[in-house]
């Protein structure tokens, strides 16, 4: 084999820089025991990052609606332990199909159209999704949300613990398997294929690919994904909050994926960790202003920066 | 024996302005077809109607046999039909290697395993000339070579129509005779139309040239025939003799 | 009791002044979103801008009505021509997805600012005296402010069209609209002519802003909380057209007031059904080019 071809087959090895993330997640179990609730809910928001860039790095398709998907999954793990089983693992289940379901019904629609009549779409569908939540309240819990759902333990022996410790590493294993699946997808000739109609549509047309039924896919497994990270926000809080369905979290994980990097995988792990972390801080002294600082940030970021983190640390290293 | 590519009276408007008039085209299988014509004429806009870029307002187009005037464009792609643009439509991002391998996936199918994909693709940059720039980004590629991609990413598909659009066009002088050499080891079963202006390329390339003028098809023939046409020279080669 | 045409007046007239504040404000959208093709999310933060502009000058500084107006449209242009030098213009030809994020960032920093400032609350606007209280029509009143807010938009809006339509600047605007680079190849200063576009857009926002305050109320939201109406009326009425969002403005306002008055419980989805199915039809607006 020549150099060229073993050097492609290469590209989408794993590396060993990719290990970090979670011995640092592992470790994170034993460094810090009384913070597990938190950390739990940055591993979430990692997850449900991750769940975006797959549609709007990779897919390319700019959604100011993630959260619609984000709280089906959660209303839905929610509704299923409360009404049907208290089981865990079935519940992220439930939880990915109904995103899955909603995602595919909504892409169908807005993949036929694109630039501002797309996001206004985006943003139509996800508004009324919160609406009709909130107007369902017999089944949501409306304002108040959804409280006292009782999760099962694991599995039937790791029961969730008042210090998070079943919670962390549930959601850690279950943030594995999602990272694990968008991994060995983007590698995928169907990943690449995605980076090519992002690149140039009407060449990934004449060359045979069916775009729109591409991106819907991608969509799609975008919508499940953050649906499971929605259900994993219910059966570690116990409980469903109607912002979890608001604008303000579909745009605050654009947020954090561009503060990232997006495109990158691993911007949804840095950005997701360093905006938690920094709210986590600033909240306590000035919670106002909070949103004065992000959008500085996110100012200066397209100004300047525009790959986010990982895109700095990439010209600090010279590339 | 049905043709490769076929047109029955495709017209095309736009609003009030005709820019393809009934036309009746055809390419027989293993052709070598060249389509000329001034600036205007609508060559350009037959090969977007033929590869489904433009609706037709009338008329019908067939592939092998089979009526493709209702597909889009990826469905015509993948049964066999394949182009390149006149202007350089690759994904300027990505290496040679990928952009052949995008081209190669879709025709292979994703299941395909990437090692496969990845030979594939390395083959057909090779039989090209190309694989001394597998790796290199394609924006910092020269322009010519850039062209030579173009072709490439065709030929990923094994097309048994291939639509060449000015192949040469931008391509500086010295550069040309690549290009050429290039088309003239094109399988001999795939049946290729070249739309082209430089009639050096035309005239060592074609066994049949169509000529076209504001949308419709002036005469059909042989070089020979063509060369000696004295509306073809009117309208087009000038007063000047070719041979 | 109410007859049905005692409601069906209360509609219209509600409606029409929502629809003609919605107008004002997103004309100059249109127009950015159009030229420009800038996605300015941040436009309704103008609107908000002028509102607090002229509702302080006239609370705290008993500014009179007309002036205090004024002087919201000709601060907030001004402002805006400087936002545009300075800043937009780097953003130009940038992807879709930067000046989203760019825009989205300024309205944060407009709402934090103004809310230390002014605090939460909306502003209380008090039109002058002669023109608050109801208006006796004859055979019913309607509030007096709703009137004169139908009556001024109507003016404003004719004196936009007519200036487009009959002005240098206008032809300049609609050829540039149309095709840029032609534009430009027959000497015409795009430049010069996109600030003086943002200015103007930006001004009319902060008018209506102004104007609307008793129906927007003003408050360190309003910019996030109208976005979506204002991104609406643009996108259905399409980018660019002057027209388009006023017929566009005319359905989602009216229909909005006359839904979420007849039908309380689900009112607040029509506008989303609607513009929904109107995107499906029409993706490049009602009187967008595709």
């Amino acid at each position: 084999m020549t150099d060229p071809v073993i050097a492609a087959l290469r590209q989408s090895r794993p590396r060993w820089i990719e290990t970090i993330p979670w011995i640092v997640g592992v470790g994170g179990y034993f460094v810090f025991p009384d913070q597990l609730p938190f950390a739990s809910q940055i591993l979430i928001t990692i997850l449900f990052a991750l769940s975006l860039d797959l549609v709007l790095g990779f897919a390319g398709i700019i959604t100011l609606g993630q959260a619609a998907f984000y709280g089906t999954g959660a209303y839905a793990a929610g509704i299923y332990a409360i009404h049907v089983s208290q089981e865990p693992l079935s519940g992220l289940l439930v939880a990915a199909a109904s995103a899955a379901l909603v995602g595919a019904a909504t892409g169908l629609i807005i993949l036929r159209t694109h630039g501002l009549a797309q996001l206004m779409l985006t943003l139509a569908f996800a508004t009324l999704l919160a609406e009709a939540a909130n107007k369902a309240s017999f089944i949501t819990g409306g304002n108040d949300g959804l409280q006292g759902i009782a999760i099962d333990p694991i599995g039937g022996r790791f029961a969730f613990d008042m210090f998070g410790r079943t919670g962390y590493v549930y959601c850690l294993i279950v943030l594995f398997f999602g990272w694990l699946l968008l991994r060995v997808l983007l590698a995928s000739p169907f990943g690449q294929s995605l980076v090519g109609i992002r690149e140039n549509v009407t060449r990934m047309q004449a060359i045979g690919a069916p775009v729109g039924g591409r991106l819907l896919i991608a969509y799609t497994i975008g919508a499940a994904l953050a649906g499971v990270a929605g259900g994993l926000l219910t059966q570690t809080t116990q409980f469903v909050g109607q912002s979890v369905m608001s604008f303000e979290r579909s745009g605050e994980i654009v947020i954090i994926l561009v503060f990232g990097g997006i495109g990158r995988i691993y911007g949804a792990f840095i950005g997701a960790a360093v905006y938690m972390i920094a709210q986590d801080q600033l909240a306590k002294s000035e919670p106002e202003f909070w949103n004065f600082w992000i959008g500085l940030i996110l100012v200066l970021t397209v100004l300047f920066a525009r790959g986010g983190i990982l895109g700095l640390i990439d010209r600090l290293r010279g590339r | 024996m049905s043709a490769a590519l076929e047109t029955i009276g495709i017209s095309k408007q736009f609003g009030a302005l005709p820019v393809a008039n009934d036309i009746h085209f055809r390419l027989e299988p293993g052709a070598r077809h060249a389509l000329i014509g001034p600036n205007g004429a609508g060559k350009t806009t037959l090969v977007n109607l033929l590869t489904g870029r433009l609706a037709p307002s009338a008329g019908r187009i067939m592939l092998n046999g089979g009526d493709i005037t209702r597909l889009s464009q990826a469905a015509r792609a993948r049964r066999g039909l394949a182009r390149t643009f006149q202007i350089n439509n690759l994904f300027p991002a990505l290496s040679v290697l990928e952009n052949v391998r995008l081209a190669v996936a879709e025709h292979r199918g994703l299941f395909t395993p990437r090692r496969a994909l990845i030979e594939e693709a390395f083959a057909i940059l090779t039989r090209l000339g190309l694989e001394d720039v597998a790796a290199t980004v394609v924006r910092e590629l020269p322009y010519g070579k850039q062209r030579l991609v173009e072709i490439a990413i065709a030929l990923a598909a094994e097309p048994s129509v291939l639509l060449l659009d000015e192949p040469a066009a931008g391509v500086p002088g010295g550069e040309s005779g690549i290009i050429f050499d290039v088309i003239a080891q094109l399988p001999a079963g795939m049946a290729v139309l070249m739309i082209e202006h430089d009639m050096d390329l035309v005239f060592r390339f074609a066994q049949r040239i169509t000529v076209m003028v504001r949308g419709s098809i002036l005469v059909e023939g042989t070089p020979a025939e063509i060369a000696a046409d004295p509306r073809v020279r009117e309208v087009y080669l000038g007063t000047r003799a070719h041979g | 009791m109410e007859t049905v045409l005692d409601a069906l007046v209360s509609i219209l007239f509600l409606g029409l002044g929502f629809a003609m504040v919605l107008y004002i404000v997103s004309v100059g959208l249109s127009l950015t979103m159009g030229l420009m093709g800038f996605v300015n999310l941040a436009h309704g933060a103008f609107a908000m801008a002028g509102g607090y502009i002229a509702v302080t000058l006239m609370n705290a500084y008993q500014v009179p009505f007309g002036l205090a107006l004024a002087a919201a449209f000709v601060v907030v242009g001004l402002v805006s021509a400087v936002l545009e030098r300075t800043l937009y213009a780097r953003l130009y030809g940038v992807g879709e997805l930067e000046q989203v994020l760019f825009t989205i960032g300024l309205i944060f920093m407009a709402e934090a600012i103004l809310r230390k400032a002014f605090g939460p609350l909306p502003l209380p606007m008090h039109p002058p005296a002669i023109l608050s209280g109801q208006l006796n029509l004859g055979f019913r009143t309607v509030p007096a402010y709703r009137a004169f807010l139908i009556v001024v938009s109507f003016v404003l809006i004719l004196a936009l069209w007519l200036g487009i339509d009959r002005t240098n600047f206008g032809a300049r605007l609609r050829a540039a609209v149309d095709n840029r680079r032609m534009a430009e190849a027959i000497g015409i200063d795009t430049s010069l002519l996109f600030t003086m576009t943002f200015a103007l857009g930006s001004g009319l926002a902060a008018l209506g802003g102004g104007l609307g305050a008793d129906i927007l109320a003003i408050y360190p939201g309003y910019a996030v909380e109208y976005l979506v109406y204002f991104l609406m009326v643009v996108a259905v009425g399409g980018l660019g057209s002057i027209r388009g969002p006023f017929v566009a403005a005319l359905v989602l306002g009216i229909g909005d007031t006359a839904c979420k008055y007849l039908v309380p419980e689900f009112g607040a989805f029509f506008v989303y059904i609607v513009m929904i199915g109107l995107l499906i039809w029409r993706p490049a607006g009602l009187f967008g080019r595709a």
